[in-house]
């Protein structure tokens, strides 16, 4: 798969070449794969404090959002869109973290030189998702309940795959931004760089996901095939991100 | 370039189709700028690409300025797309479909300005930059295709290319207007490149 990764003594570059042919799915891949984000877990377990805090921030939001809207009726697709603006911030606030400890730390050479880039960013991104997904969980009942969604004639079925393929296209796109945001220069420059950086490029997923959610919620108010649609317009954006994530991470990734 | 501007503002006769007849003649900067302003975007993604497989700052520099020059564009744009649309609409902003895909491409370049800008390390700087430059453009088809096509959209589609969309006095000066946006950020662009590469070239001794 091309040259080895190498490290050069005199200027402290370390390179790893982008691989020829990513061989994803060979088994060795996947236990690479699965190195990452057991490491992953391991050291957030130890601590406990970044998830923590960014599940933390997903509730506080949505008691932000609870407490203003507390005397005033919502309409539903106000409903969705106020979900995913949840769902985006709490992302924005707790997924670049994957990458810019690494930075921190130190410790990203030494991925470069033990994992293939390819399996790399495949760990993270399964780990953001799976916090994504922590996430969607907790604060979509809660912020449902306490906008006070009539929540009758819900296809839940539909939501479920909506914020399957929605929370997959924001765990993938941000995962992918960390990658380049991480490099930055440390500081509160970069949080807010990683924000400004991930939006342009999350709003059309966004906007599906809006869409489809209050579609689901309230199969009556938009037209009949809304929210199919919108799953496959999330699906193709999920599809379009993560083949380029995965193409171009092997050519932004050997930084040194 | 001067030749065009005086052709569009003297020359041109007044179209009939438009409310206010002789305003339309925005339409000879509007429409040829946003093509520019394609232009130079799709060049500097194709440099971002260059420069991640050969690794020559070169390449880097010119999708740095082609980025630059594009985001210019675009805001000139922006601008008198919203002049029109006061003119022409009845309100300087609606939420078109193009408008909002204009405003989330500005908000790219401005993105990608500053991801550049927190880099310090120059090779780093450059594989940040191109790798968000193509990122950023694996993700705008949605904006520019699927939006404009599923929602409805007051820009008028297909006036220019075909043969009874337009006056042919009008195409005349509008294909030359486009030649002379081309040209004039043409000439800009290699002024530029040229001297950032000197800059580098001199700030390496």
């Amino acid at each position: 798969m091309g040259r080895p990764s190498s490290f050069d003594r005199e200027s402290g570059v370390v390179e790893s070449p982008p691989e020829k042919f990513p061989a994803i799915l060979g088994p060795v891949w996947i236990r690479e794969v699965q190195a990452i984000f057991w490491k992953e877990a391991r050291v957030e377990m130890r601590t406990r404090q970044a998830v923590g805090a960014t599940l933390l921030f997903s509730i506080v939001t949505l008691a932000v959002l609870s407490f203003l809207l507390a005397r005033t009726s919502v309409r539903s697709d106000v409903d969705s869109a106020l979900l995913w603006i949840v769902l985006f911030f709490s992302a924005m606030s707790g997924l670049a973290r994957v990458f810019v400890r690494e930075e921190e730390l130190g410790t990203a050479d030494a991925l470069r030189l033990s994992v293939r880039p390819s399996a790399l960013l495949a760990g993270k991104f399964c780990f953001n998702w799976l916090l994504l997904a922590a996430i969607e969980v907790v604060v979509t009942p809660l912020l449902l309940t306490a906008l006070s969604a009539p929540l009758g004639g819900a296809d839940l079925g539909l939501l479920i795959v909506v914020l399957l393929f929605g929370g997959l296209g924001l765990a993938a796109a941000s995962t992918f931004v960390a990658a380049l945001v991480a490099p930055a220069s440390a500081g509160g420059i970069r949080s807010s760089l990683f924000l400004i950086a991930s939006f342009p490029v999350l709003v059309p997923l966004l906007l599906a996901a809006t869409l489809g959610t209050s579609a689901a919620l309230s199969p009556l108010t938009q037209p009949v095939g809304t929210a199919s649609n919108e799953c496959i317009v999330l699906a193709t954006y999920d599809v379009v991100v993560l083949t380029a994530s995965f193409l171009l991470f092997g050519y932004t990734w050997d930084i040194g | 370039m001067s030749v065009v501007i005086w052709a569009a503002i003297i020359y041109a006769p007044p179209a009939e189709m438009f409310r206010v007849q002789s305003l339309a003649r925005i339409v000879f900067f509007h429409v040829p700028c946003a093509m520019t302003a394609t232009v130079l975007s799709i060049a500097s993604a194709v440099f971002a690409l260059i420069y991640l497989v050969k690794r020559n700052l070169d390449s880097d520099i010119k999708s740095k300025t082609s980025a630059e020059l594009a985001t210019i564009f675009w805001l000139l744009t922006t601008v008198t797309g919203a002049i029109f649309a006061k003119v022409e609409w009845g309100t300087y902003w609606n939420w078109d479909p193009k408008q909002t895909a204009i405003v989330l491409l500005i908000l790219i370049y401005l993105a990608y300005f500053a991801l550049r800008a927190a880099v310090p390390d120059q090779r780093k700087q450059a594989i940040v930059g191109a790798g968000y430059t193509l990122f950023a453009a694996a993700t705008m088809p949605f904006l520019t295709y699927v939006l404009p096509n599923s929602t409805e959209s007051l820009h008028p589609k297909g006036v220019i290319t075909t043969s009874d969309g337009m006056d042919p006095t009008y195409k005349v000066i509008f294909w030359s207007s486009t030649a002379g946006f081309l040209a004039f950020a043409y000439w800009i662009y290699k002024v530029q490149t040229k001297l950032e590469i000197l800059t580098r070239r001199l700030g390496a001794i």
